[in-house]
């Protein structure tokens, strides 16, 4: 699987990702322009990631200048097709805000910029430590799109403690359900607020990150 | 207009100063060339009352690649063909009256000195000072500070990975606001802050000049009154945006080969920049204001000139190589114009309207050329006498262990020494995945210089109440507890950038404490052969009732050639040994809880030899290349017990610890005695510890051991270290949400809004 890694005005965690695929798990990366529109050398079977940051600066709302942008036209198409897509942190609200991800990310519920280790699973799975790093985390959508996700097993993470217990103690932002990640209704577009490009590395004593990316098909 | 000494006055110039102006130009300046001087002969660009002895610290040798003062931060060798480059600021005045956008446009003015010399930012720290935190001024200066350090940092994306606060009554109308940049450049990508190469052009990039910020410089350089209020508009705005985009255009304009010289205009705006180019390219410029991008019309030529705007380069390029960097600032969308050209006659020349608007010779305006300097009379001050008058004597001791612990429960809540996570939370730390520090907590924060196989060791360090006690004393423990914290962390020191906070120069007592202040700082740089590679100087952190703690801030970084050095600080594991390096001292001054328990203002500085530590730090040194213990964690506010609870946080451990004091039991538990550090290891190591120990002449002292959770001192419970922790952890924001509660209680009675 290759990868692909937008950069808008504004991404800071682009590198990150960047060196986390390439240098820690081995992968081939293509760093992507978001003025270009061409994604020729991906198949479907590849990945495109849109990292974490403040895309356009934030300005207007998180993630809604970016979905006009050149490149995500080129992304949308692509995840239409079935090529993967990832979003991170800003990722995630950009692929709300161009309609690839149902719901919104709000401001956190205390109003403050959180950074912090936290712990996240799968409906079954063991509670993985990621970083989280962001203001505007808190995911909302109306009850009846919750439901559907719930019931299609779109919800890919929610936030627990370090045994795994989900709850609203262990959850930093205040979103809906414990929310912290989502996929789209075919299986091939993610976003989560969590930063697993952050944790894989042993240097940093912590490689959870990987597993996210085992857990997602995306390794 | 006629322009006389009161006009310069008015201008933050001193009638003398007005005098040696018109006699460098040969006749009286006109209001637009007398703004120029104001700006660049203020005390924050010409360091006219501190650059005499500044000039006495270690400034060059060791690993460093440029001689501190040449250029916009300093730099040094790392090995594998790269440098580090560093620099701490303050931000003090503007944050005073404007926290959020003072704070925030301090760490971005910090981060365009890193990438202007063409290296990338990977680390931020800051050091924080504030007034009580009970009280709401503090509160709101608190948030707002945070908030925009948060605000500017997080959007920029470099991890703010450590740094300090404190609270102190003497910040209240004064706080400090001290930010650190730390970056990575490769060798031979290096730019220099020159102008060069007659007719090559002046390029002008990054957001368009506004009023905002004009005075700035001359602003930080008076003390802060009732009035200061107005002065709201020398508070610059910042737009972290713009600077990211700023900083990646910037590092890829220097690949183009086709930079001579580039410096980022931060005090003192489009003067500054253009007079330090061409000062140090030997060279003058002509610049055409009118192509200076505006963003209010009219504006004026004294206000282009001083308006400190931020996120704005001067880039020199060599002439005919303009397309490569157009076509760089066109990708980044970011205005890119060219100003000027660089002239042969070491003149500015400043245009508008084809008209000269000022003339001055770039030399006359700089640090080093024409600018004056001055030292001031110094005395010692009053209060020293009531320090040397306090008789430890006369506080009570500690009864018993029982009594002991009710102190330690109030000494680990107390703000300087609780958990700073109520704040630190707000701030990215992990961004760049290069912060080794998140899941193992060292003295020092751990940060990967990835690509160059090395990791850095970085802290900010000043106990100001040390330095009040003993200036002299005090500015040599803020560098030794520097280099502890990074010696403790696996790292070696390698360099020092300060950040000397002062009130008004002018007043002896001040001076007596600035001087002696940077005496004991070049002395114990030298002994650590930790040269000061730059900083900065922010005096006239004073108000109507008296001047802040001298708080000469250390910035210090250390270089782990193999990570396998990194040391970290937490209990391994139960059953460990817990070793105290160093001498245990009958010494409670200047101690966090002889200041906020026992409530004594006036004592001297603890204990600290020089050479003791220096012996100390060494051996922990070579204990950790041997490979002899498990984890390191030095003594410092709260003395041995806080340090002894610290350690157990992470893991949620406990310890075992007994001692037969033999001197005062709060000097044993509670002293802040410098050159102590708390080490644990196996029972085999640590009986190779002991025997080096003796033999090197070190005391070694056995404590205790490692617990699975349980707190015992002298054989009494004193229940689990996750109680300690909560206390902890939670006491800053128990504070701040007891106050929270009083604010909603004002609001209720507040009047309800008019609705049109």
């Amino acid at each position: 699987m290759k990868y692909g890694v937008v950069v808008f005005p504004g991404s800071n965690c682009d590198r990150d990702a960047q060196y986390a695929l390439a240098e820690d798990m081995g992968k081939e990366v293509i760093m992507l322009w978001h003025k270009d529109k061409d994604l020729g050398m991906f198949t479907t079977d590849d990945c495109i990631i849109l990292p974490g940051g403040f895309s356009y600066g934030d300005y207007l709302r998180c993630g809604a200048i970016a979905r006009f942008s050149p490149m995500m036209q080129s992304v949308i198409e692509f995840a239409n097709k079935g090529g993967k897509v990832l979003g991170v942190c800003n990722g995630f609200q950009i692929l709300c805000e161009s309609g690839l991800l149902p719901g919104v990310l709000l401001n956190n519920a205390h109003q403050q910029f959180v950074c912090n280790n936290v712990f996240i699973k799968t409906n079954n799975g063991e509670p993985l430590k990621i970083p989280i790093a962001h203001g505007d985390g808190r995911f909302f959508a109306e009850d009846h799109i919750l439901d559907e996700l719930e019931a299609n097993n779109q919800v890919i993470f929610k936030y627990c403690d370090a045994l795994g217990n989900i709850g609203t103690a262990f959850n930093p932002n205040g979103a809906v359900r414990n929310i912290a990640g989502i996929k789209n209704k075919n299986g091939n577009v993610f976003g989560m607020m969590p930063h697993p490009e952050r944790a894989t590395s042993a240097a940093l004593s912590n490689t959870d990150g990987k597993k996210v990316f085992d857990i997602l098909g995306l390794n | 207009m006629e322009i006389t000494a009161k006009t310069a006055q008015e201008l933050r110039l001193t009638a003398e100063e007005f005098e040696l102006i018109k006699q460098k130009l040969g006749r009286t300046p006109n209001f637009t060339e007398l703004c120029a001087f104001s700006g660049m002969w203020s005390e924050h660009c010409s360091y006219k009352n501190s650059i005499r002895w500044l000039k006495t610290l270690p400034r060059s040798g060791g690993r460093m690649l440029v001689e501190a003062g040449e250029e916009n931060a300093g730099l040094m060798d790392i090995g594998n063909g790269f440098g580090v480059v560093f620099k701490i600021e303050s931000h003090n005045h503007p944050s005073a009256i404007e926290p959020f956008q003072g704070a925030a446009t301090g760490v971005g003015g910090i981060q365009r000195d890193i990438f202007t010399m063409g290296a990338r930012p990977i680390a931020s720290l800051n050091s924080l000072r504030f007034g009580n935190i009970k009280d709401k001024k503090t509160q709101r200066l608190l948030s707002g500070v945070v908030k925009g350090i948060g605000h500017y940092g997080n959007c920029f994306g470099v991890p703010t990975v450590g740094g300090e606060v404190y609270f102190e009554e003497g910040y209240h109308t004064n706080p400090l606001v001290n930010a650190m940049s730390v970056g990575i450049v490769q060798a031979g990508k290096t730019v220099s802050a020159t102008a060069e190469g007659i007719g090559n052009p002046v390029f002008f990039v990054g957001s368009a000049t506004g009023k905002d910020g004009i005075g700035g410089a001359s602003f930080a350089s008076a003390n802060i009154t009732a009035e200061s209020t107005e002065e709201l508009p020398a508070v610059q705005v910042g737009d972290p945006f713009q600077e990211k985009k700023l900083l990646e255009a910037c590092l890829e304009v220097i690949e183009t080969g086709a930079v001579v010289g580039m410096q980022d205009m931060g005090a003192a705006g489009i003067i500054c920049s253009t007079a330090e180019m061409s000062a140090k390219g030997k060279s003058g410029m002509h610049i055409d204001l009118d192509k200076v991008p505006t963003r209010q019309k009219n504006m004026k030529a004294w206000e282009l000139l001083l308006s400190e705007s931020q996120e704005r380069m001067l880039i020199v390029v060599e002439k005919g190589k303009e397309a490569a960097v157009l076509k760089v600032f066109e990708k980044w969308d970011l205005p890119c114009s060219e100003i000027g050209h660089v002239t042969g006659d070491g003149l500015l020349k400043f245009y508008m309207h084809g008209e000269l608007e000022a003339e001055i010779p770039a030399y006359e305006l700089v640090l080093g050329g024409g600018a004056p300097q001055y030292t001031r009379e110094y005395a010692a001050p009053d209060y020293l006498d009531n320090i040397a008058a306090f008789s430890q004597d006369s506080i009570e001791d500690i009864a018993d262990t029982a009594a002991l612990k009710a102190v330690a429960e109030q000494v680990i809540q107390i703000p300087n020494i609780a958990s700073k996570k109520w704040i630190t939370v707000q701030y990215d730390s992990t961004v760049g995945a290069a912060n080794a520090s998140t899941n193992a907590p060292s003295d020092a924060a751990i940060v990967l210089a990835k690509g160059t196989g090395k990791a850095l060791a970085v802290t900010t360090d000043c106990n100001s109440r040390y330095v009040y006690a003993n200036p002299h004393k005090g500015a040599m423990i803020a560098v030794a507890e520097a280099a502890r914290n990074i010696v403790c962390s696996g790292g070696e020191p390698i360099g020092v950038t300060n950040c000397l906070n002062f009130g008004n120069p002018y007043n002896p007592g001040v001076y007596y404490q600035f001087v002696q202040a940077v005496n004991g700082m070049g002395e114990a740089c030298r002994k650590f052969n930790t040269p000061v590679t730059g900083g900065n100087v922010s005096f006239y952190n004073q108000n109507p009732e008296g001047a802040v703690y001298p708080t000469p801030t250390i910035g210090m970084v250390g270089i782990l050639d193999d990570f396998g050095t990194r040391t970290t600080l937490d209990y391994k594991e139960t059953g460990d040994v817990i070793l105290l390096i160093g001498e245990q001292q009958n010494d409670i001054a200047s101690s966090e809880y002889l200041h906020k328990i026992k409530g004594v203002e006036f004592s001297p500085a603890p204990h600290f030899e020089l050479d003791e530590e220096f012996a100390v730090q060494k051996f922990v040194t070579s204990i950790i290349k041997e490979q002899l213990i498990k984890s390191a964690h030095d003594i410092s506010e709260g003395g041995l017990i806080v340090t002894l609870i610290e350690k157990g946080f992470h893991r949620g451990l406990g310890f075992d610890v007994a001692a037969d004091a033999g001197i005062r039991l709060d000097a044993y538990w509670l002293g802040e005695a410098q050159s102590r550090v708390v080490v644990t290891a196996t029972k085999e190591q640590a009986e190779a510890i002991k025997h080096k120990g003796a033999s090197n002449h070190i005391p070694v002292t056995v404590l205790g051991t490692v617990t699975s959770g349980g707190v015992t001192v002298n054989g009494e419970g004193w229940g689990a270290i996750s109680e300690w922790k909560d206390k902890y952890d939670n006491a800053i924001g128990n504070l701040l949400k007891a106050s929270a509660g009083e604010i909603i209680e004002m609001g209720a009675d507040m009047e309800p809004m008019e609705l049109n």
